[in-house]
């Protein structure tokens, strides 16, 4: 890569290279934290935290990490950021982080942050590294706040936990869709997404393995 | 410099000096932020205690909530006898430091449930359970009691409120199941759990539960209405398995031999 401006690196993840949109990574995360929105805005500002902290330290070190243990190395700094932002949800935000339960320790496993540390931070000085880790944390971020707005909206009636469409449940007129508060659902908005972005920048369809060939052959029927 | 780095014991202090100072941080975070987490915690078992009883307002404070819950005695209870039990008996000096969930897991706590008995789906029964009685002017006004049992996908953890009568339900409520969100997760629902306020559990017999969750709705003019609460639609096994958590805990093998003491004024 060449040299990269730091307002370049921070913008852009969210659209022209989105980390889940393009790269498609992250996405067991985004199956599973956006039922809905409150919970998602955490989910995201932890996915922030741990993605800039770990790109910035994993920066720092760069020159001393011998190349046959970076990976584990990568792992150690990433999953202790993980727990430090675990126990500081735990503390502060305890309702919440009963809900993301065992998602802020996946975090670990989300492969932007192992990607960006192994991808970008390697091979960049501390400053940009920390900015790229932002903007990957919000690519990431754009995406999942978009899958949990249908997911809250059509699933549950409300957005916030503010109660906008009456479900029957409660009285109203609003037949909730069950699908929605379901993991799958998170596919079928995220495949629309995916769509929409494409089209408005065909430059991210990838060129197709192989194209079939016409059918030349003619059967003896 | 880029061959220097990639010796075996520059290898082994890189790894030493990262793993010290990673566990000097995490070890920090976890230790300093302890007290917060546990104050936390404390204060969510008792808003849902509150809460099944019908005495937490949304939006309480912290401190209205520790106010409100000092109005209870926690007690500690054997089931099988139904007698009240001093703390020491498992160990604790305060009774509010017992777990009966980790009991269940400890031999020496707990009791096996043969599984023709075991309606709730929970295996071990600890010995002694935690409950919550509030009393006002010598008389006893409201039990509060944990239950548990399984579900569909995961165990229920809730709280049943009685009445002093020991068999009108005052609320009920559970703070911990992984139900599916929107089918068995409305057992949060307000407007479902309102239902169970005013039911009875039991109908002659002082240790039978009659509790049932009924399918398509209970009807004005039901027989046993007191006994029934409409089913949550779409969550038949969630349905079943809270019916049959709320019997098991009322059951004899449950609370039902300290309710009877409790009724008849010999604890």
């Amino acid at each position: 890569m060449a040299e990269a401006s730091a307002k370049q690196v921070l913008f852009e993840p969210i659209f022209s290279n989105n980390p889940i949109g393009l790269q498609i990574l992250g996405i067991c995360s985004a199956l599973a934290v956006t039922t809905s929105m409150s919970v998602t805005i955490v989910m995201c500002l932890s996915v922030i935290a741990v993605t800039a902290f770990s790109n910035l330290a994993v920066s720092l070190v760069r020159t001393q990490i011998p190349g046959s243990i970076r990976i584990i190395v990568q792992m150690t700094i990433i999953a202790s950021l993980v727990i430090v932002v675990d126990q500081i949800l735990k503390a502060y935000a305890y309702e919440i982080s009963k809900q993301l339960s065992v998602f802020v320790g996946l975090i670990i496993t989300n492969c932007i942050v192992m990607g960006r540390a192994e991808g970008f931070a390697m091979k960049n000085g501390p400053w940009l590294s920390f900015v790229d880790g932002i903007g990957n944390g919000l690519g990431y971020s754009v995406m999942l706040l978009f899958v949990a707005f249908f997911r809250e909206l059509l699933g549950a009636g409300s957005l916030f936990g503010v109660t906008l469409l009456t479900p029957v449940n409660e009285g109203g007129w609003y037949i909730t869709n069950g699908l929605l508060l379901l993991p799958p659902s998170a596919f079928f908005i995220i495949g629309l997404a995916i769509w929409g972005l494409r089209t408005w920048m065909p430059e991210q369809v990838e060129e197709p393995d192989y194209k079939m060939s016409r059918h030349t052959h003619k059967e003896a029927f | 410099m880029a061959k220097a780095k990639e010796t075996v014991s520059r290898t082994l202090i890189v790894a030493l000096v990262l793993s010290i100072v990673f566990s000097v941080v995490v070890s920090t975070a976890a230790v300093s932020l302890r007290p917060a987490q546990v104050k936390n915690q404390n204060l969510d078992i008792k808003s849902n205690i509150l809460a099944a009883a019908g005495m937490l307002e949304t939006g309480a404070s912290a401190d209205q909530i520790e106010e409100r819950f000092e109005l209870f005695d926690v007690r500690l209870v054997d089931l099988e006898t139904g007698d009240f039990v001093e703390p020491s008996a498992v160990g604790v000096e305060d009774p509010m430091k017992y777990d009966m969930y980790k009991a269940a897991s400890d031999p020496k706590l707990s009791t096996n449930i043969p599984s023709s008995e075991d309606q709730a789906g929970i295996k071990r029964r600890p010995n002694i359970a935690k409950v919550y009685t509030l009393s006002e002017n010598g008389d006893l006004v409201r039990v509060v009691l944990p239950v548990h049992g399984y579900g569909l996908w995961s165990t229920l953890y809730g709280f049943v409120s009685l009445e002093g009568d020991l068999n009108t339900i005052e609320g009920l409520g559970f703070y911990a199941h992984a139900e599916t969100p929107g089918l068995g997760g409305e057992v949060d629902n307000p407007r479902w759990k309102q239902q169970w306020v005013g039911k009875e559990l039991y109908g002659d017999d002082p240790t039978e539960p009659q509790i049932k969750l009924v399918k398509g709705g209970v009807g004005a003019d039901a027989k046993n209405k007191e006994h029934k609460i409409d089913a949550l639609s779409g969550a038949t096994l969630t349905s079943r398995g809270v019916e049959q958590l709320v019997n098991y805990w009322m059951g004899d093998r449950g609370y039902a031999p300290f309710l009877k003491k409790l009724r008849e004024g010999e604890v």
